[in-house]
């Protein structure tokens, strides 16, 4: 650790520096890498072709997560129908094997998206580096670890060296003070900031989050904001590691179940001098339940607003902006200045390493409460793993799910990419609780509204996009 | 691909402009293409529903679909170039389109770096010389740049030169054509040392 004020984000690479390569990059250790079924083959291909070990067998993880089905089964195990499916998963099974890498394979009871099991194995503490090939390892901020997704090329280079050439980032800092009001939850503020942000408002930071409202928040509603920064453009999201942390530690990791704490850890944190690149400040106060209308993460709104043009303040100041508000809007098939609310949806999808968590269920679950979904409108929920769907069974929450006509499903990612055969149809238009409504990603011309479990809960029952504050059981 | 022993000093060829901000690598190359263990053919996934439409049949609004411009060697984008999912697919692809250099405004982080480590050039410029390229470019008979890796230049059609930067490093990767993990590989030794001294302070980071 320097002497020098530091930033948490600053302390953390300072240490896991193994050398300084020149002014702008590090020999970046890491403590953990982890692997899916796709971003990983070819990296252990060219390694093979190459005669090189895997360095640190011990410090791999990998999960398959992407591909998987997740239709309910009624009894026996995961068969992965689709040939190309079955061969990527087969091909992680033999790298693992061959290497001697821990597996959550298709039919492991803990199996689910990469994002969900590391943390909730107790995989992810303060202090660590973490790398995966995924963009959304930014998770992992919200314990105070250090995660950020890399390419395919960097995966073969973490097998063989344990270490990453990276970029060092600049500092941002994000303090958020205020209260989230009644019907708001952490993925309102989350597409709140990215829509104030920008798409590409935090690219080339390592951005911390601070203040009273990330304080209040639970450390899984951090994973879902830490999750997310990279839409914002962030190559890192931040949060120092306190009391929740702790007590998220003592629930989840064995060595820490009796409240031993590293002193280490007490000093994670930017030093009260410490300087960032860049700063902003904004209001949890301020956040009303957020919806996108468009087909970047940024172009989200209040849920009570009217859908903003060409020419609407939204648009800043960039000279291409009014064409991609008009391209957006045609692909979602909307007219600028309607409003939102009201607007009927085909599908309901609860799931993605951003929102499906046990908390994510109990929200939709408890607007849900004895109502049905809507006629015409199909929904369903895919847990993040098989401990959240052993314990949302545990809970009830399966069960309020499936009498309401929610399709109850087996874990993985599923149609947050649509990589596996949770695909959406084309025009088909999605409440959604995932991360990304690009174009195509939940399926050809598919239309995708990122919102809030609880919103996505309140659009399955009416069939519309609704204010979740209207509804009866709104807590 | 460039074999890694050769060097890669310059890149000319056609240029086209495909200026939508924020082009993420799920339309780079989406989902159905990327359930594969290998590299190979991804360039028919590339871009695939800005260059086809429902019926698999080539889009005319498409400029890679233009008469000529199957031969493009240079992609003229918007900011935010492959921003998204860190699918190195998409870096695979364009290069098997036969796309050796993207001109940009801004690049999401895991794309330029996947780039960079498969010498595909991502060339960061701004948006006023960006505008100026593609207007040449409008002119011309022939719409072809030439980018000089060596002096840092790209040549219009008019003959007028267009600097650019590159980190020091990104060069010699992108020249030279570096085994990164073999570069790495030499520091073993220092990779141990650091890691002993590592978790011996801090055990609790082995947690498999």
């Amino acid at each position: 650790m320097t002497s020098q004020p530091a930033t948490l984000y600053q302390k953390l690479v300072d240490a896991h520096t193994v050398e300084h390569l020149d002014a702008d990059h590090v020999l970046l250790y890491a403590d953990l890498h982890i692997m899916n079924e796709y971003t990983s083959p070819q990296a252990f291909s060219s390694l093979h072709d190459k005669q090189r070990a895997v360095l640190r067998p011990a410090q791999q993880l990998a999960v398959v997560s992407h591909i998987i089905p997740t239709a309910p089964l009624a009894v026996g195990q995961r068969v992965i129908g689709d040939p190309a499916s079955s061969l990527l998963a087969l091909n992680l099974r033999r790298n693992c094997e061959r290497h001697g890498i821990r597996l959550f394979d298709t039919n492991d009871i803990d199996q689910g998206i990469e994002h969900i099991i590391a943390p909730e194995q107790g995989l992810v503490r303060p202090g660590m580096v973490i790398l995966c090939g995924d963009s959304h390892t930014t998770t992992y901020g919200a314990l105070g670890a250090l995660g950020f997704g890399v390419g395919t090329s960097e995966v073969e280079h973490i097998l063989a060296t344990q270490t990453l050439v990276y970029r060092v980032a600049q500092s941002m800092r994000i303090r958020i003070d205020g209260q989230l009001a009644r019907g708001t939850s952490v993925k309102d503020l989350t597409l709140y900031l990215i829509s104030r942000l920008g798409a590409q408002g935090a690219r080339g930071y390592a951005v911390e989050f601070c203040g009273s409202a990330i304080t209040a928040l639970s450390v899984e509603a951090r994973m879902t904001l830490c999750n997310m920064a990279v839409e914002a453009g962030a190559r890192a999201a931040l949060i120092a590691p306190d009391s929740a942390t702790r007590a998220y530690l003592r629930s989840h990791a064995a060595p820490f179940q009796h409240g031993d704490f590293p002193a280490l850890w007490d000093e994670l944190h930017s030093d009260p001098d410490a300087v960032f690149d860049l700063e902003h400040v904004f209001d949890a106060s301020e956040v009303a339940p957020y919806v996108t209308w468009g087909t970047s993460p940024d172009q989200g709104m209040p849920v009570n607003a009217r859908i903003p043009g060409p020419d609407s303040q939204s648009a800043n100041t960039d000279p291409h902006a009014p064409a991609m508000v008009r391209k957006a809007l045609a692909y979602m098939g909307l007219q600028a200045g309607e409003p939102i609310m009201g607007l009927p949806v085909d599908r309901v999808f609860i799931g993605s390493c951003t929102n499906s968590r046990i908390e994510d269920l109990r929200a939709a679950a408890a607007i849900i409460g004895t109502h049905k979904v809507a006629p015409k409108v199909r929904a369903m929920v895919v847990p993040g793993s098989g401990a959240v769907r052993r314990q949302a069974e545990a809970e009830g929450l399966a069960d309020i799910f499936i009498a309401a006509g929610f399709e109850w499903r087996q874990p993985g990612c599923s149609m947050c990419l649509a990589m596996n055969d949770d695909v959406l149809s084309p025009l088909e238009r999605c409440a959604s609780t995932t991360n990304r409504n690009f174009e195509g990603r939940q399926g050809r011309a598919s239309r995708t509204h990122l919102m809030s479990p609880a919103m996505a809960a309140a659009a399955a029952i009416t069939g519309v996009i609704s204010d979740v504050r209207t509804l009866e059981h709104a807590q | 691909m460039s074999k890694p022993t050769e060097k890669l000093t310059s890149i000319a060829g056609l240029a086209a402009p495909l200026l939508i901000d924020n082009l993420d690598t799920d339309q780079i190359m989406p989902k159905q293409f990327l359930r594969t263990i290998s590299k190979e053919g991804l360039d028919k996934g590339l871009l695939y529903d800005l260059r086809f439409d429902g019926d698999g049949q080539p889009r005319t609004d498409c400029i890679l679909n233009q008469p000529g411009y199957e031969a493009t060697r240079i992609l003229i984008a918007g900011s935010n170039f492959g921003c998204g999912s860190s699918r190195e697919h998409a870096v695979w692809g364009l290069q098997q389109f036969g796309i050796a250099a993207v001109i940009a405004p801004s690049y999401g982080e895991i794309f330029y770096g996947n780039a960079l480590n498969n010498r595909l050039l991502p060339i960061m410029l701004e948006q006023a010389a960006i505008d100026a390229l593609v207007a040449a470019l409008a002119q011309a008979e022939q719409a072809t740049l030439e980018i000089d890796l060596l002096a840092l230049t790209i040549r219009a059609p008019d003959g007028s030169l267009t600097p650019f930067t590159l980190a020091p490093r990104s060069r010699r990767m992108l020249v030279d054509g570096m085994d990164m993990v073999a570069l790495t590989l030499q520091s073993l030794p220092q990779i141990e040392v650091f890691e002993q001294r590592h978790v011996a302070a801090q055990p609790w980071m082995r947690v498999l």
